[in-house]
């Protein structure tokens, strides 16, 4: 979503949200991520007012104290920012891939189904597999933090039996355009 | 994010009482999960695991070695460097490494080139005249310095009293209009680099004249 991305041109404006779309926002965030109500609070209080940044392609960052906190496609799930998830890494589901799809992840490409079941990769147990079309954080093997986070293209039960093709539909990674973006 | 920790009071006076008797009969005001310090690379801006897939690692490694002596062991040492290929063929591996070099190689051809062109770039002053006795200044080629223009309008405004903005010339590149006849100022401003306005090499100022008609002055 972000591989190309230049705030001059691809910025279309800024706008201050109305604090009932806030409202909205602020539960879809909270019944989306496993995050608490009281660390929300803590990274956007309710004062500051949340800004809504229109980038092309319907794709809205939107923003606290002009850091980007978390993005959205038309009216889909919000996606937090990399640097976000860093901070709070357990809001997401986590699946990881192996070494060698790092290199691959970190050009932008979505993930396949072998990185995620070959032996560095991890995938969550039967009891806790994830659905198709949900948020997943994408850990790498042997690395602590986060290189990226997509949405899963098939559940995690589909991806172990069918094993090829892509598994996780990357959204922003370490690296892309939004990454260096600090404010906005 | 500066505002981030404030909270609203009575939330910090519930913290304090908790944190003083330990336990509160009513359900205790939970307190927000602080965020995970992450470490980044003062270099690439990846977290520091992630620095030898970045395209600085030789750079990344002498900051970190600088830096944080004690985390370079944790990601370089020997033995890290034998945990890390992990499942990863030799073959693999290698191959990694030699496309890791090649992408350095690569990005710093390019940071070159930029700085190449950077220093080869101009920044004109140019006086042009509005009526017979009043002129505006304008200010190109800044931004190939990476200076915020916006900004560097604004303080030019403010030290001269002046209007000062940010337009499209003919040629729609942008550059800094001031109001009045500021061009030697400006020309000093840069010169001892003040404010936003540093890292121009004053030997790329040139200062020109823009005159409507032939006969002026």
């Amino acid at each position: 979503m972000f591989k190309k991305f230049s705030p001059s041109t691809d910025i279309a404006g800024h706008t201050p949200v109305k604090t009932s779309v806030q409202r909205q926002i602020r539960a879809g965030v909270l019944s989306q991520w496993k995050i608490e109500p009281e660390t929300l609070e803590a990274v956007w209080p309710k004062k500051e007012g949340l800004v809504h940044v229109k980038c092309r392609e319907h794709v809205s960052v939107y923003t606290v104290n002009s850091e980007p906190l978390f993005f959205q496609h038309f009216d889909g799930p919000f996606y937090p920012t990399l640097r976000f998830l860093h901070k709070y890494p357990y809001i997401l589901p986590k699946v990881q891939v192996d070494r060698g799809a790092i290199r691959f992840l970190l050009a932008g490409a979505h993930m396949m189904c072998p990185g995620l079941t070959s032996a560095g990769g991890w995938l969550p147990p039967v009891e806790d597999a994830i659905p198709a079309e949900r948020l997943v954080a994408i850990h790498a093997e042997g690395k602590e933090h986060a290189v990226g986070l997509g949405i899963t293209k098939l559940s995690t039960e589909d991806i172990k039996k069918v094993n090829k093709g892509v598994a996780v539909e990357t959204a922003t990674y370490l690296g892309d355009d939004l990454w260096p973006l600090k404010t906005l | 994010m500066g505002k981030k920790r404030a909270q609203s009071p009575p939330r910090t006076a519930a913290a304090e009482g908790e944190a003083g008797s330990s336990s509160q009969p009513a359900e205790p005001a939970k307190e927000p999960t602080p965020p995970v310090q992450v470490l980044y690379c003062q270099v690439c801006s990846f977290p520091l695991e992630y620095c030898e897939f970045g395209s600085s690692l030789t750079r990344c490694k002498e900051w970190l070695k600088e830096e944080h002596p004690d985390l370079y062991d944790k990601f370089y040492s020997e033995e890290a460097l034998q945990a890390k290929i992990g499942t990863l063929s030799l073959e693999a591996q290698t191959k990694l490494e030699k496309d890791t070099a090649k992408k350095e190689a690569k990005a710093e051809a390019k940071a070159d080139a930029a700085l190449k062109k950077k220093m080869a770039s101009q920044v004109t002053i140019k006086r042009i005249e509005r009526t017979k006795r009043k002129h505006v200044t304008a200010i190109h080629g800044l931004e190939a310095f990476s200076i915020d223009l916006k900004k560097a309008a604004k303080q030019l405004a403010g030290r001269f009293a002046t209007g000062a903005s940010v337009t499209k010339n003919a040629q729609g590149l942008d550059e800094i209009v001031v109001q009045g006849d500021v061009a030697d100022e400006v020309y000093e401003i840069l010169e001892k680099g003040e404010g936003v306005l540093k890292g121009v090499p004053i030997a790329n100022v040139d200062i020109v004249e823009d005159k409507k008609k032939k006969a002026t002055e």
